[in-house]
């Protein structure tokens, strides 16, 4: 009977499942014991009320209504808001820089595409922390001091304390200008829809092109020309030791983007160029001889192929850009981690609910990059029947 | 081309670049760029550098002051482990290396036979060595520093991480759904979050699970967390060469009668490894990367000794000199690591 029980493949994997509940039980009621134990020896009351308490830290750069006399739960948004934006700005700039690298790469121009490959060697293999402090202690810190700023346009100006660019007076207007370039986007992308529609029962073309360049174009861009006008500007001034006015951009911030980008497109520059070089040779060739021209072959043969070979690896790229924003906190950008796990952690000593909520916020966001990239993934993926 | 013809240099030169007004163009605009670039830094870094000296004013000005890191090179190496004691983590790079070195030309049972006896040995020899007892002046993990201590928490995270990557790799594939669910969710819990949290959350969490009065060194407590990180992107690694196995592999291990540990061990593990080595490279490159950020819990590797040293009132305004050497160490080893591994890739798995 014992016997056949030992054999039985059902017996065993159901007793090793148990028991391996038992000891992760064991393990997590043993490491809770003891971290209450030890709250209570410091004196820690475990819990969130924490959140609603004043939370008195300044932050120089904050997207939100935040200010020093709110609540450490608006300190966290902040801290949410500006990882956010300097982690999609990074995304989108590295994106493009990358992919202006790896075409380059891919160049059969001797030189160009040397260099490329050289920067992607170059950035490949050293650490990021490496390059977020050369941004900040090395670079930036080089810079004019204030009184000297580089000017550009006499508009923007660039000193070691950041970027000083104009900022509106009224933001109310640009408001309305986003949401008429929203609804312009919407109409245009009925028009596609219905276009293509069309073009399927009838097999009549439709002006798509215009509509876009009408739409896509003339309308944001008239949108915020108009906007721009309505709008005064608060222009930053060059005093005599100090720029007056305009919107400061601090100089952590300026670092850590500036880090992100040049680290990241040399990762999606490889991507692109493994993307299309993952396009066969025969199907460019299969492609002139059905007589398209050149940028039809690009764009209806290469970049589609390549354009899936490269989704994943970019999901991921994407990822790491959101999870690398935190290395903001070596240089004190005021981004989640720092401000949230750091100044804050540091005032209540809540530990263990701070960092859980820190490491929410990377998960939570981490699945909509993920998610979002998955739909678009699903939209190209090839069709089979 | 023909193989047969070889043109002379200038003339390969000269189509490279010059085949074609556009292509003129273009090597003209990157030429200008590059030189731009590179010009000034070459003029600073070697033309006007001042390579001799003790101190700051023999340094000329406009030029890399050299002097500074030959002024503290040992603490750029061993951090502010005592000078008379810095033989010991020499001589523990010596004894791994001798141990190291010739696994690469052994073959079969003596390859293995050194291999384990070097696994199971240089570790705890490692840290008898640096941290001292046993007859060993005992020297506090805090002493530690510099390229001597991004290599130990590299290494010693690396112990942590293959074989518990190893493990989670094979338990996303089990048959028991306890162990698949365990261990997707170790390593996607692992991978979403950023390395600087976990450095942050080991530093302060492992001494609060403790039971009171065991505390946790502050350098193991870094090194458990980048661990445990690395360890779920290395089970991904590992995942890729066990599913590039034929399935025909283990079916003919269970006609012969294996178990699964049988199977494992001797048919799908050495197989699946050998085909991971460059992707389980590429996470160890990315390791040594990320030792990095030990410096925001103020853990002074390479990187922070060189941070720290631009506060030093003798030595003012060092900082391209401190980022530009510790910044050729990083990659003379990452570039050397990924070039291995790229050899491994394109030397292919052996057949099976």
């Amino acid at each position: 009977m014992l016997r056949r029980l030992y054999y039985d493949a059902r017996v065993r994997d159901l007793f090793w499942q148990i028991a391996i509940s038992v000891g992760l039980v064991a393990l997590t009621i043993f490491f809770v014991r003891n971290a209450s134990q030890n709250m209570v020896n410091a004196g820690i009351a475990s819990g969130f009320d924490f959140l609603w308490r004043s939370s008195g830290i300044d932050v120089p750069f904050v997207l939100t209504s935040y200010t020093a006399s709110d609540n450490i739960w608006a300190l966290f948004w902040a801290g949410v808001a500006n990882t956010l934006l300097v982690s999609f700005l990074a995304m989108v700039l590295a994106t493009i820089m990358g992919f202006l690298i790896g075409l380059a790469r891919l160049s059969s121009h001797w030189l160009l595409s040397t260099a490329a490959g050289a920067y992607v060697e170059f950035v490949r293999n050293i650490p990021l922390l490496f390059f977020v402090l050369f941004w900040y202690f090395g670079v930036i810190a080089a810079l004019p001091q204030p009184r000297d700023s580089l000017g550009f346009f006499s508009a923007i100006f660039l000193n070691n304390r950041g970027l000083t660019v104009p900022s509106p007076m009224d933001g109310s207007v640009f408001r309305w200008a986003l949401l008429a370039i929203l609804l312009a986007g919407v109409v245009q992308w009925l028009v596609v829809r219905w276009a293509a529609a069309r073009k399927a029962s009838t097999g009549q073309d439709a002006p798509v092109l215009a509509a876009g360049i009408v739409l896509c174009l003339v309308v944001p861009v008239l949108a915020l020309v108009i906007a721009a006008r309505a709008t005064g500007w608060d222009m930053p001034q060059p005093g005599r030791f100090n720029l007056r006015g305009g919107f400061v951009i601090i100089p952590e911030f300026v670092a850590l983007l500036a880090a992100l980008v040049t680290y990241t497109a040399g990762f999606v520059a490889e991507i692109v160029r493994g993307g299309i070089a993952a396009v066969v040779r025969g199907q460019r060739e299969a492609a002139a001889s059905l007589g398209l021209r050149p940028g039809q072959i690009l764009r209806f043969v290469v970049v589609p192929q390549a354009l899936r070979v490269m989704i994943p690896p970019m999901t991921s790229q994407y990822l790491n850009v959101l999870k690398n924003s935190s290395f903001g906190a070596a240089i004190a950008y005021p981004d989640v981690v720092s401000l949230f796990m750091g100044s804050a952690l540091n005032n209540t000593g809540q530990a263990i609910e701070i960092i859980a909520m820190t490491l929410a916020v990377y998960l939570f966001f981490g699945l909509i990059v993920s998610a979002l990239m998955n739909w678009y993934n699903a939209r190209i993926a090839l069709v089979t029947r | 081309m023909s193989p047969h013809v070889r043109p002379s240099s200038l003339a390969l030169w000269r189509a490279r670049l010059f085949s074609t007004p556009l292509d003129s163009a273009i090597s003209l605009l990157v030429l200008a760029g590059l030189i731009w670039a590179f010009a000034p830094l070459v003029r600073w870094a070697l033309i006007n550098a001042t390579w001799a000296g003790e101190t700051r004013a023999d340094c000329a000005p406009g030029g890399a002051c050299w002097v500074f890191i030959k002024a503290r090179f040992g603490q750029f190496m061993y951090g502010f482990y005592p000078a008379a004691e810095r033989w010991r983590p020499n001589l523990f790079l010596g004894l791994a290396l001798a141990g190291i070195v010739p696994l690469f030309w052994l073959e079969g049972r003596s390859r293995l036979r050194l291999g384990l006896v070097v696994l199971l040995t240089l570790p705890v020899l490692g840290v008898w060595l640096l941290g001292g007892g046993l007859g060993l002046r005992p020297v506090e993990t805090r002493d530690w520093g510099g390229l001597m201590l991004t290599l130990f928490i590299a290494v010693y995270a690396g112990l942590i991480a293959v074989p518990l990557g190893i493990l989670l790799a094979l338990g996303r594939q089990s048959r028991l759904p306890l162990v698949r669910t365990l261990s997707v969710v170790f390593i996607e819990f692992w991978r979403g979050v950023p390395i600087i949290a976990v450095i942050f959350l080991a530093s302060m969490l492992l001494p609060l699970i403790m039971p009171a009065g065991v505390g946790v060194d502050r350098l193991a407590r870094a090194v458990i967390g980048l661990g445990l990180v690395i360890a779920a992107y290395m089970a991904e690694a590992v995942r890729g060469g066990l599913q590039a196995l034929p399935k025909g592999q283990t079916e003919a291990a269970a006609a012969l009668g294996l178990g699964y540990w049988q199977t494992t061990g001797l048919i799908t593990l050495p197989q699946a490894l050998r085909i991971s080595l460059p992707a389980m490279t590429n996470e160890f490159i990315a390791l040594i990367k990320n030792t990095t950020l030990v410096l925001v819990v103020s853990i002074l590797d390479l990187l922070g000794i060189a941070q720290g040293s631009l506060a030093d009132p003798a030595w003012v305004g060092m900082n391209m000199e401190a980022y530009l050497f510790s910044g050729t160490i990083y990659w003379l080893i990452c570039f050397a690591l990924s070039r291995w591994s790229r050899s491994l890739e394109a030397g292919g798995p052996r057949s099976h």
